[in-house]
């Protein structure tokens, strides 16, 4: 029997159940709530519940027994039974325990809550898988090609017939001088879009301007990497990189940067924009009383109360920014360099990961397992800005509050 | 008798700070005060009373302009103070703001340290010249906001960890401190404790020494006690006004007698 259809048919026990258990408490009280110690609907709960959940428990039991074990187990008939066995087992115990006095509620309730907690440790027990299946890929990199190496090597030149030199630097130096770029666009501009809307706009234009800031952030980055390198670059060389001698490259740091902090304005700016308008009214009331002008207003009394939140919302940003990729392969290029000059074409962390692990690739070489590698680093470095963040936002919330 | 003789004939010396002639402020198609007269005395407390919705707030915020930030806010007649209308073109709202004084219902301590609270005025204004005039006129603030010796040895500390009471009068010496003229008071005691209470009511005092103040306040007692002129409102209209101890012991309007006995309001 299909997995499909063997949670249909739990479901439909668990509906039985609740009507039963609803039903069989309706009975021993003679209709009436006030000699129960549960209301009827938590009984009713209980028992559909209790089905439900042993089934499931049942089905992922007999899914890791086959997988230990090595039965074949081609129909589903063990699988079928054991959790079709285990619901109504579930279902004849509760509904038997059913009496005026059954803390239904109780139990519901402890129910209710351990589904919560499952949620929650799904989340956190994938993160603790993908960080450990890195890891382990990590370690077997480090056993084929010195770390030093990787860590401090400034030249970057795979070559898949082996004898490569891997050294993450000049793809470092990549992502944070675009990501760099791509903040010092977007957090003036995004910050003070933020202000005016928040500050000065009446709620006509904020109503029309608003959402359309935050059209922006619908749109897939791929097409962003699309307006950059068909618009953007172009341009860039011809009016600027060309004239000024600074290089004929149509694909540079500056055009993703560019392109990149564009797109990070919305965030930067809806963020912001919610932040201020959570700063009191009395605020701004007091120092309009005592004489401020609008702008000495926003910029001495508004801007610091809301300061730990925009600093959040610029490392999300930066966050971001550092993971984009799409954006990067159309915008920077793919040539790994270690360049001061913005307008020479350079290529970041996301974009080695993907062109490492793309194609013909066999997971036992250095060339594809320093994907992994890169990967983790780049993870311990958002990690880290998140944690900076966080820190700031509580020092300063604790100082304010 | 005589006492009232000699308190009667102090008032009268007092010059007039703000005047107001046919007094309309309208929100958008609701008129919230209709055409009031009133004249407010130099060096004098001044208490506003009435029912919530009275209009007694809203005339407050004409005083100062603070209504300017409502965009619904329309205000009509005419408001003087030392004789220039406050609403004329030329006068800007920022620099009667800064003659005018005004302490809010809820303390609103910005979040800065006590010292950048009140030295927060001074500064936008130029008062001060060197760092050292800076530090006096906060000192002096805080004396006579009678929180001095509260927080003399933690002016680095953020304002907002005071006290209700504490901050009431921390922002009372904020407004001080811009060195105004008037004093505007939204319901300066409906957040404190009675104690607390207390304190801003004695500080409220000596603050006629060198100010006129306007109080709006819900509590009759509270206004017999800090005031020597009180208005009473009722459904946006000025329905009495007078020196206190004629309005509590001999009202002329019906209204004023039904709302102080406790009939309305």
């Amino acid at each position: 029997m299909p997995g499909i259809l063997l949670i249909l048919i739990l479901c439909a026990i668990a509906a039985a159940g609740y009507v039963m258990g609803r039903r069989k408490a309706a009975t021993i009280s003679g209709d009436d709530n006030r000699v129960l110690h549960s209301n009827k609907p938590f009984h009713g709960a209980n028992v559909a519940l209790a089905a439900f959940l042993s089934g499931v428990v049942a089905l992922v039991a007999s899914g890791v027994i086959r997988g230990v074990t090595g039965i074949a187990d081609s129909a589903n008939i063990m699988t079928t039974v054991l959790t079709l066995g285990a619901a109504a087992a579930a279902f004849y115990v509760t509904l038997g325990r059913i009496t005026l006095d059954y803390r239904a509620r109780n139990v519901t309730e402890q129910l209710v809550k351990g589904i919560l907690i499952a949620a929650a440790s799904v989340a956190i027990l994938t993160t603790i898988g993908i960080v450990l299946s890195m890891v382990f890929e990590t370690i077997n990199f480090f056993n084929q090609y010195p770390m030093l190496d990787f860590f401090f090597g400034t030249n970057w030149t795979p070559r898949f017939q082996g004898d490569s030199d891997l050294g993450m630097l000049p793809l470092l130096w990549g992502t944070l001088y675009v990501s760099f770029i791509a903040l010092m666009v977007a957090v003036p501009i995004g910050l003070f879009a933020a202000i005016y809307l928040a500050e000065y706009a009446g709620p006509r234009v904020r109503g029309i301007a608003k959402p359309l800031l935050e059209v922006l952030a619908g749109i897939p980055t791929i097409v962003y990497g699309l307006f950059a390198l068909i618009t953007v670059g172009p341009i860039l060389r011809d009016y600027f990189a060309q004239p000024m001698g600074l290089g004929d490259s149509g694909s540079s740091v500056m055009t993703a940067g560019l392109v990149m902090g564009v797109m990070l304005i919305p965030f930067v700016s809806s963020l912001s924009d919610d932040i201020i308008n959570a700063v009191p009214q009395a605020m701004r009331d007091g120092s309009y009383g005592i004489g401020a002008t609008k702008s000495e207003t926003v910029k001495q009394v508004v801007l610091p109360a809301a300061l730990p939140g925009i600093v959040g919302a610029i490392l999300l940003a930066a966050s971001r920014a550092i993971g984009e990729t799409m954006i990067v392969v159309l915008g920077a290029g793919a040539a790994a360099r270690l360049s001061l000059n913005p307008f020479e074409a350079m290529t970041t962390v996301t974009v080695k990961i993907v062109s490492q692990l793309t194609g013909d690739t066999d997971f036992a070489s250095p060339e594809t397992l320093v994907a992994f590698a890169l990967g983790i680093t780049l993870f311990v470095i958002t990690l880290g800005l998140n944690v900076l963040a966080l820190y700031i936002v509580r020092k300063y919330r604790e100082q304010y509050e | 008798m005589n006492d009232m003789r000699i308190l009667e004939r102090d008032v009268d010396t007092n010059t007039i700070k703000f005047a107001g002639r046919d007094v309309h402020v309208y929100y958008g198609e609701t008129e919230a005060i209709k055409g009031i007269d009133v004249d407010i005395e130099d060096k004098t407390v001044t208490a506003f009373i009435g029912p919530s919705g009275c209009g007694k707030s809203t005339f407050l915020r004409c005083l100062n302009r603070m209504n300017d930030t409502i965009d619904v806010c329309r205000v009509t007649g005419k408001i003087t103070l030392d004789g220039e209308d406050i609403y004329d073109r030329k006068v800007d709202p920022v620099q009667l703001r800064a003659k005018v004084g005004m302490v809010f219902q809820k303390p609103n301590p910005f979040p800065k340290s006590i010292y950048d609270n009140i030295a927060y005025g001074p500064r936008i204004h130029g008062l001060a010249k060197t760092k050292a005039d800076l530090d006096d006129i906060v000192e002096q603030s805080l004396r006579r906001g009678a929180i001095w010796d509260e927080v003399k040895d933690r002016l680095d500390a953020p304002g907002t960890g005071l006290s209700g009471g504490q901050q009431q009068r921390l922002c009372i010496a904020r407004a001080i401190a811009t060195a105004p003229e008037v004093l505007l008071m939204d319901e300066p005691c409906s957040a404190l404790d009675p104690i607390a209470t207390a304190q801003v009511e004695e500080l409220i005092d000596e603050l006629r020494t060198n100010y006129s103040v306007v109080i709006v306040t819900h509590s009759m007692q509270q206004a017999a006690r800090v005031s020597q002129k009180t208005a009473f409102f009722h459904l946006g209209d000025l329905v009495e006004f007078g020196p206190t101890n004629e309005i509590f012991t001999n009202p002329k309007d019906p209204r004023t007698e039904s709302y102080i006995t406790g009939r309305i309001g």
